[in-house]
């Protein structure tokens, strides 16, 4: 299926992402407070958080954890580490400076494979502390028109880790795939809840174009405010037609930071990145530099739960099957099933198409070994594809072994023999509509069949009945 | 670094530090500005390409803390402090723009 | 007026009530600072409170602590909680903080008795205490000059006998620098050695607490309580010092001291000179064995200074903007807040080190400036090594000339210089101290610094007794 193209033709658009992850961390990044969302405003707050004078912070273990689980679980090189001063001011600023990673961050340069197979690098993924919520008063909830800003700290200084991804990505659904990989991967590791619409996980998205063929990285636009997936895709689309419009018009998109705006459907300016701040990093002299060793890292890699890329690629080998072709069963959880079926002998291609087709509720009681028994009678022939079906239902449903469900329904092995008596039988007992399928009439070929499944309660096969009525029609 | 600092720079300066000077002031400091960065210009006269950049004075790592709750401050005691509140918030005049 | 030392043993043996050393301070400082100006603040609630407690203890056969009753005084950087905290500064006029720097509670379990909070230069930032928004702070020695500075008021607290002891914290000499000039002793210890937890921070690398004290024995009692890891402070030296009180006098027979080459040349005043010779004499005398040595890289320790403190200061500072607590000054967004607000409240000397500071750091001349003045840093620590394998302690005056007179330095270049023999110490992170030595040829107090390895400072309050004794000797 093709849909209409975003871009006129010769034009493509060059995504970047970065994206912003709250750590499941007990308490923040430098003090002991409650790292704990939707609480009274300004309850978990403290000298160091609040960035009290004279106060001091100290990294939280779990956090650094964390950090360095995520940068493993993202094929990065972990390393020294060091933590740097971003200074700039907005209210929300308890020391109008962010303790974050800059010149040396703990995770660099490493991959995330999406179900489809593309890989997309990973530049960073850096430990930083997050900032206060600022709520602004009169002008409808809008910034431009407010009268007032109220400001809760119980946000500041949650351990965030940002993610910033080469800018290789083409089209808002890979952009989309990246996001939902790594918001699978947080899952799966445990170190974020990463949920977007709480604000847990944060998509910014940093959009370009430039001609196709061509390999320049045109000014790109940072879009911030997306909240969820949806708005990510519009906001890509939205972003990169305009900086199209802008080119084919002979002007240049303005490097700025823009506001995405769901209800509109457009981006709006913000602030130009030209006149930003310099932020003046240095390394924080209040904190000593965070040295993993090889046995630590060795350690997460060994506690690393199966990641999805991973397994897509386990099934992908097990199966003999396109890796793009296994994310659904994944998805479903059902590769492991799947994998130990195959090794207990069961077909690939019949086990990957009942995982796909028939359980899309999932396992329930079926167990490898009874999933391959069942693949075996239905290869065997034992047992008609609709039968294979029924038992399944039942194996998920209740347990059971496939022979004795089979037994229970009455699904008997069918003779082939049986049934050649039996078609004989009924042809005998119907020459005029044997004399018509005979001259090439298929219409009413399920008379026949029909006859036969009434005569064997639905035991036979209907696959077999047609190949023994062509058969029979052949011989004369 | 020549050590010389030019009262435009000095203008930008004070505006990363977040600090409005009068024509006097800028006058004034860009002079004892200078001074000082001329004091500073005597580090040209040392090759220090080898040298490395000291981290702290008592080299430490990994220093971490457990990831256990401490009791948080008492926010009426804090708020008490505060130029302005309301509604258990900080309350200041309104911030035009989003934060960079 | 007792040594705390002695004070606090007659406290704990019941001889003498804390209340009443409590109320004597009270009633000194009374008839004097008016004149001196060495408190901002005084904490007689809090006093009288922790003084009754300590009697109280003493009566029912509990012992208080090394500092039981001692009344101390703290410089007006430190936070007290409840108490005002103002660094000498407009923007924080009126802050009471909701917490105790981790110092205030070590004294306070060691049964002190905090009697007030001390001037000082607006955020530790100077070496007269000139710059303070409230007043400067006068010799007590003579009352037309200045203490000294950055910890000017708790300098001036102990030398006119208000309190035996008080806490100010050095940068770059603002402990040693006013002891030198009101002739008391005053102590930079080793980087980490003392928690900067609660300190309110000027340059995070380089401050740290001592304390200041009449003579050697009370500043390492003091030392020795409010010394110690703390895990609020991600900076502080995992293990405690080694007691310096213990060892103190055990004298200097068989040290190796080295006399700083560069720091007893142009730029210090004569008399000064003949002082410092004249200690390295008494060390002599005492057994030590006193040697010239070279260490270059001290010369450039001004101009690494002042990149490297006031950059640190400049992000430090960033959080004074009128939002969650201080001085501010209205405006029409916060933006606008919050830039009438630090020009309002932040004074001269302030603005220019924050000026200078986001200057060394800004894009463009990072490397050239806080960049370079780093690398400077360890060059110097380096060479300390060096002097350090062969000497056990180094000897140089510890300021430049006596107490100056209020006013008279007025060019900001002139004051930075008065930190020229104080400054190395910090930037290499080792500890120092001041002894005074005699006087100068105005009559003023001189004194003389004793610098040590890291962690060395047992051994440098060693050869401080050793100079305090023979001091006394002294005409």
């Amino acid at each position: 299926m093709s849909e209409p193209a975003v871009l006129p033709e010769g034009w493509e658009m060059v995504i970047g992402l970065e994206v912003h992850v709250e750590l499941a961390t007990a308490t923040k990044l430098f003090c002991g407070c409650a790292n704990s969302f939707g609480d009274a405003p300004n309850t978990n707050i403290c000298p160091t958080c609040l960035g009290l004078p004279g106060s001091l912070p100290v990294a939280n273990e779990q956090a650094v954890e964390y950090a360095m689980q995520l940068g493993r679980a993202l094929n990065c090189t972990v390393s020294r580490s060091i933590f740097a001063r971003k200074n700039y001011f907005y209210p929300d600023m308890p020391k109008d400076f962010q303790t974050t990673q800059y010149e040396e961050p703990t995770n660099s340069e490493g991959f995330v494979v999406l179900p489809d197979g593309t890989s997309v690098g990973v530049e960073r993924a850096h430990i930083e502390e997050d900032t206060g919520k600022s709520t602004h008063l009169g002008g409808g909830g809008r910034i431009h028109d407010a009268t007032a800003t109220l400001v809760d700290y119980n946000r500041a200084g949650v351990p965030l880790v940002e993610i910033v991804s080469h800018p290789v990505m083409h089209d808002a659904e890979t952009a989309r795939a990246y996001v939902a990989e790594l918001r699978d991967i947080l899952l799966v590791t445990g170190v974020s809840d990463a949920r977007m619409e709480e604000g847990s996980m944060r998509v910014d998205a940093n959009v370009s174009v430039r001609p196709v063929g061509s390999d320049e990285l045109r000014t790109r636009c940072e879009v911030k405010n997306i909240n969820s997936l949806r708005s990510l895709g519009r906001a890509i689309n939205y972003e990169a037609r305009r900086h199209v419009d802008l080119w084919t018009n002979g002007e240049s998109p303005r490097q700025e930071t823009r506001h995405w705006d769901e209800d509109g459907g457009r981006s709006t300016s913000g602030r130009s990145k030209e006149d930003a701040d310099d932020y003046r990093y240095f390394a924080c002299p209040d904190l000593p530099p965070l040295v993993p060793t090889q046995a630590d890292i060795d350690a997460i890699d060994a506690a690393m739960p199966a990641l999805p890329a991973a397994r897509r690629a386990a099934l992908a080998v097990a199966a003999g099957v396109l890796v793009a072709d296994t994310a659904l069963t994944v998805e479903r959880g059902l590769d492991v099933l799947v994998i130990a079926a195959i090794e207990a002998g069961a077909d690939p291609t019949a086990a990957m198409k009942h995982a796909d087709q028939n359980l899309s509720d999932g396992q329930g009681q079926l167990t490898p070994a009874t999933f391959a028994a069942l693949v075996a009678m239905e290869s065997e022939g034992t047992l008609s594809s609709t039968q294979v079906k029924t038992v399944l239902g039942e194996l998920v449903t209740n347990g059971g072994e496939p022979a004795d469900i089979a037994a229970t329904m009455g699904f008997e092995a069918m003779d082939t023999s049986e049934l050649e008596t039996l078609l004989d039988g009924i042809i005998d007992a119907s020459p005029d509509e044997w004399a018509r399928f005979v001259e090439g009439d298929r219409k009413v070929q399920g008379h026949f069949v029909g006859q036969i499944m009434k005569a064997t309660q639905g035991k036979a096969d209907g696959k077999v009945v047609n190949q023994l009525m062509t058969q029979r029609a052949n011989q004369g | 670094m020549s050590g010389e600092i030019s009262r435009d720079e000095v203008a930008h300066v004070a505006s990363l530090a977040r600090l409005r000077l009068s024509d006097n002031e800028l006058d004034t400091f860009t002079e004892q500005l200078c001074v000082v960065l001329e004091t500073a210009a005597q580090l040209n006269s040392l090759d220090l390409s080898e040298v490395p950049p000291m981290a702290q004075p008592y080299p430490l790592t990994n220093v971490l803390r457990p990831d256990v709750i401490v009791p948080s401050l008492d926010r009426d005691e804090v708020l008490a402090q505060a130029p302005e509140a309301e509604d258990g918030r900080f309350r200041v005049p309104p911030a035009l723009g989003e934060a960079p | 007026m007792s040594s705390a030392f002695e004070l606090a043993a007659a406290i704990r043996a019941g001889e003498q009530s804390a209340v009443a050393a409590a109320e004597t301070s009270f009633d000194t400082i009374d008839g004097r600072d008016e004149e001196v100006h060495a408190f901002l603040h005084l904490t007689k609630q809090r006093a009288h409170a922790q003084a009754e407690a300590v009697d109280k203890a003493v009566a029912a056969g509990q012992d208080p602590g090394p500092l039981a009753g001692v009344p101390i005084a703290i410089k007006d950087n430190m936070c007290t909680r409840g108490e005002p905290t103002t660094c000498s500064s407009k923007i924080l006029e009126g802050w009471r903080p909701p917490y105790d720097a981790t110092v205030i509670g070590r004294l306070e379990a060691a049964g002190a008795v905090i009697v007030g909070k001390t001037n000082l230069d607006e955020f530790a930032m100077g070496s007269s205490t000139e710059n303070s928004a409230f007043g400067p702070t006068r010799n007590p020695r003579d009352t037309s000059r200045v203490p000294g500075g950055s910890s000017g008021g708790s300098a001036a607290a102990v030398a006119a006998d208000f309190v035996p002891l008080s806490l100010g914290s050095d940068t770059g000499g603002s402990i040693r620098q006013p002891a030198a000039l009101c002739g008391v002793v005053g102590v930079k210890p080793s980087y980490g050695a003392v928690s900067r937890y609660g300190l309110i921070a000027f340059a995070s690398s380089l401050d740290q607490i001592g304390p200041f004290a009449h003579d050697v024995t009370d500043a390492a009692l003091c030392l020795d309580v409010i010394s110690g890891h703390d895990p609020r402070d991600a900076t502080s030296i995992p293990t405690a010092l080694t007691p310096t009180l213990p060892t103190v006098n055990d004298g200097v027979a068989g040290m190796r001291i080295g006399l700083i080459d560069e720091l007893m040349a142009d730029g210090i005043d004569d008399d000064v000179i003949a002082r410092t010779n004249q200690a390295a004499e008494a060390l002599i005398a005492a057994g030590a064995t006193v040697e010239r040595v070279s260490i270059p890289a001290t010369i450039y320790g001004l101009a690494a200074y002042y990149l490297i403190a006031p950059a640190e200061a400049s992000s430090n500072l960033a959080r004074f903007d009128g939002v969650r607590y201080g001085h501010r000054v209205d405006g029409q967004n916060v933006a606008a807040m919050n830039v009438a607000t630090r020009s309002a409240g932040f004074g001269d000397e302030v603005k220019r080190r924050i000026m200078l500071g986001t200057y060394a750091l800004s894009s463009g001349y990072y490397d050239a400036y806080y960049g370079k003045a780093q690398r400077v840093r360890t060059l110097l620590a380096d060479e300390f090594a060096t002097a350090y394998e062969k000497f056990d302690l180094l000897l140089s005056p510890t300021s430049p000339s006596t107490a100056f007179e209020i006013g008279a330095k007025s060019d900001p270049m002139a004051l930075y210089m008065c930190d020229v023999c104080t400054i190395p110490s910090n930037l290499a992170g080792h500890p120092a101290m001041s002894v005074p030595f005699g006087v100068g040829d105005d009559g003023l107090p001189v004194g003389v610094q004793v610098l040590a390895p890291m962690l060395e400072e047992a051994k440098m309050f060693r050869a401080a007794k050793a100079l305090e004794d023979a001091a006394k000797g002294m005409s």
